[in-house]
């Protein structure tokens, strides 16, 4: 264990571990406080960010917060360091690789992304301010194909999330058609199922399999159920585009989840050899979030951010189409305010994006928590800015199935009007043979349409 | 007739009638027509008041003609406190865990505040009222009106008062269409610390007209009480069967 000092307006403080130290130069959240974690004073937390900024990198890859012999998330992040890749910033401390990000290229940042571990980069973003967060995600872009190619400069896909409470076929159907004729749709139409029976996900995957078809839409289907369902599901023929699984950054936290690296890997593999893709092959699609680890009580004392930046070495392992944290969605035991949110936003997406990993967000908030529909404002377009892949959206913010506010279609074509950001070129060509589009490549607000047929096919059935 | 001879207000219409989403709100440029965000809008509102609003034990009091109360706090000191620790609001106030009086309890009733006191305060009454009239010859204890309270603080609640099951009665997290749902939470022989969810039994979304009528959750709640105390258990092994036992 190493010993951290510094000194501060004469007062000296001191930091007996290296997770002690990270987790005291994290910027104020509740999570932290309720693991016992958290800075003792706004002194302390500055004290400890004086004391993080003169660390050398290569502590990290000395330093495991999590023993290698009892996590296998640590082993991931140590076996596969690339050394090579490192090289460039392999002589810097925590303080010195703050101010090589900011004056880096894209293209720097792209090719270090292999020698960077999860603690480093989490590390590096206690010592950014919210703007530093933005300025160096908005350089790195990762582009990740299916049949829409996700991440290009100047494009914002979304999320068309039609969820229904007792999974409803006509009430899927409308929500589904809603968010095509408000232009959603391009990362994936994706569903949270009311329950994970193999029966009700096969019945959604076929729906929405369905519609793609019929009406060539350029995108992919995601029902959202464990890793094991899925498998089961791909067995037996159903059609799975993407595999999604809940992951997060100790071996402990994702049993919790029931899943183990052995697990996803069978998974991807069978999800690679069904060949569904037609302009890519990243076939997985992951959700990850602050306080997952906390809650399952499997932190090992590590500050939440920084355990959350772990989840995204599980999740590069699988070259994944989609990740996105699930900012605000556990509560205010973790986030606290609008204030807290944006800042965790901000911390994963860049996190995310220095590790590889296509990164989008679900801007979200519950009702007990002290936020409302301007912080979700505010966080889309500071994420837009950071050049965000893309975005979850859900009929007019709010989500029946789940309970929770995210953001909405509108919402959607509001960032895409102010930063002049498009869809996915393949679904943007789509949208164009629909008669969707406007001759400022805006959606068109149209009346009756052939796609109205969607909703009229399952009310029908 | 088929969706598509319908006129586009109708079809929304009709699509509305098959998913509480909020689908086919429109457009005032790119964002919501005005109506439908000041509709949002009043919909969290109902939701956030319902998170803030304080508790008022008295108005649970009133509705509990003939039945002693006993008032206690959570270690959690105030509101902003208690949504930041989940673990200070399953903890009993010291000075309040001494004025709990200790008997030989077949059951403790603890209406709490949790994440809604409006539910609370519109249904906790009537719920406890109707479901001790289902219990003759029960040794029922005082009412626990519990303030800042998670669930499990009804577990040190039954540990000081040597109750054999705790049934806690408490505001549920509200969502956008529903702000005054009230959960109860059956527990035997809670243990402080060691009780999981897995070992309660759960009834949830008590909220007439809309979802579950006060009959329907004292029936349910008095036959699982039953059996909990046949069994000597609670959780997992306790199925809801009451569905099937005559009326």
């Amino acid at each position: 264990m190493s010993v951290h000092t510094s000194t501060l307006g004469g007062e000296r403080h001191r930091f007996t571990s290296l997770a002690q130290l990270l987790a005291a130069a994290s910027p104020e959240r509740s999570g932290d406080r309720l693991a016992g974690l958290a800075a003792e004073s706004a002194r302390q937390r500055v004290a400890a960010r004086w004391a993080l900024a003169e660390v050398p990198l290569t502590t990290f890859l000395t330093e495991p917060l999590i023993p290698y012999e009892s996590d296998d998330v640590t082993r991931l992040i140590l076996d596969t360091h690339d050394a090579a890749a490192f090289a460039p910033v392999a002589g810097m401390t925590v303080g010195e690789f703050r101010e090589w990000l900011l004056a880096a290229d894209g293209p720097a940042l792209t090719a270090v992304a292999p020698g960077l571990t999860p603690e480093m980069v989490a590390a590096v973003s206690k010592l950014m301010g919210n703007a530093d967060l933005v300025a160096v995600a908005r350089k790195v872009r990762v582009v990740t194909a299916f049949r829409s190619t996700i991440g290009l400069p100047g494009r914002l896909a979304t999320r068309l999330q039609p969820n229904h409470p007792t999974d409803d076929p006509a009430g899927v159907a409308a929500a589904l058609l809603d968010g095509l004729l408000l232009g959603s749709g391009d990362a994936v139409i994706g569903i949270n199922p009311a329950t994970d029976s193999p029966k009700a996900v096969r019945d959604l995957l076929d729906l929405l399999d369905g519609v793609i078809q019929r009406y060539a839409i350029p995108t992919q289907s995601c029902v959202l159920c464990h890793v094991t369902t899925s498998v089961d599901l791909m067995e037996r023929g159903a059609p799975v585009d993407l595999v999604f699984q809940s992951i997060a950054g100790t071996q402990a936290a994702n049993a919790s989840f029931g899943v183990t690296l052995g697990l996803l890997d069978e998974a991807y593999e069978a999800a690679l050899k069904l060949e569904r893709g037609t302009v890519g092959r990243n076939v997985m699609y992951f959700e990850t979030g602050q306080g997952s680890a906390l809650s399952a009580d499997a932190h090992h004392g590590v500050d939440q951010q920084t355990v959350e930046a772990r989840a995204y070495a599980v999740a590069r392992r699988y070259d994944p189409l989609l990740v996105n944290t699930v900012v605000g969605f556990i509560g205010p035991e973790y986030l606290y305010d609008g204030r807290q949110i944006l800042r965790a936003a901000l911390e994963d997406h860049f996190c995310g994006k220095l590790l590889g990993l296509p990164m989008g967000l679900d801007i979200c908030y519950t009702n007990h928590a002290d936020a409302d529909d301007d912080d979700v404002a505010t966080m889309l377009t500071m994420l837009g800015v950071a050049g965000a892949s893309f975005v979850i959206c859900t009929p007019g913010g709010d989500d029946i199935m789940l309970n929770y506010q995210s953001a909405s279609y509108h919402d959607a074509l509001y960032l895409r009007e102010v930063l002049g950001l498009r869809p996915a070129p393949e679904f943007e060509a789509w949208l164009a043979t629909m008669g969707l589009l406007d001759e400022a490549g805006g959606i068109r607000e149209v009346d009756a349409h052939a796609l109205t047929e969607i909703a009229g096919r399952e009310l029908a059935a | 007739m088929s969706e598509l001879a319908l006129g586009q207000g109708e079809l929304w219409r009709s699509l509305r009638g098959r998913t509480q989403a909020r689908i086919g709100l429109g457009r005032a440029g790119s964002a919501l027509p005005t109506r439908h965000r000041l509709e949002l809008q009043a919909a969290h509102a109902a939701a956030r008041d319902a998170v803030h609003s304080p508790f008022e034990p008295d108005r649970v009091a009133a509705g509990l003609p003939g039945l002693p109360t006993v008032r206690v706090r959570s270690a959690a000191g105030d509101r902003l406190t208690y949504l930041q620790r989940p673990d200070l609001g399953r903890r009993l106030d010291a000075t309040d865990r001494a004025h709990l009086p200790a008997g030989e309890w077949d059951v403790v009733f603890v209406v709490a505040d949790g994440l809604s006191s409006r539910a609370v305060h519109e249904h906790a009454a009537t719920v406890v009222t109707e479901t001790v009239t289902r219990l003759p010859g029960w040794r029922i204890a005082p009412v626990v009106l519990a303030e800042q309270a998670r669930v499990a603080l009804g577990d040190a609640v039954a540990a000081a008062m040597g109750a054999a099951m705790v049934v806690v009665l408490i505001g549920e997290r509200p969502g956008m269409s529903a702000a005054d749902s009230l959960g109860a939470y059956l527990t035997y022989r809670p243990v402080p610390g060691a009780t999981t969810d897995a070992d309660r039994n759960c009834l949830s979304n008590i909220r007439p007209p809309l979802g579950l009528s006060y009959e329907g959750a004292a029936g349910k709640l008095a036959a699982l009480m039953g059996r909990a105390r046949e069994l000597g258990a609670t959780g997992v092994g306790l199925k809801d069967e009451s569905d099937a036992l005559p009326a």
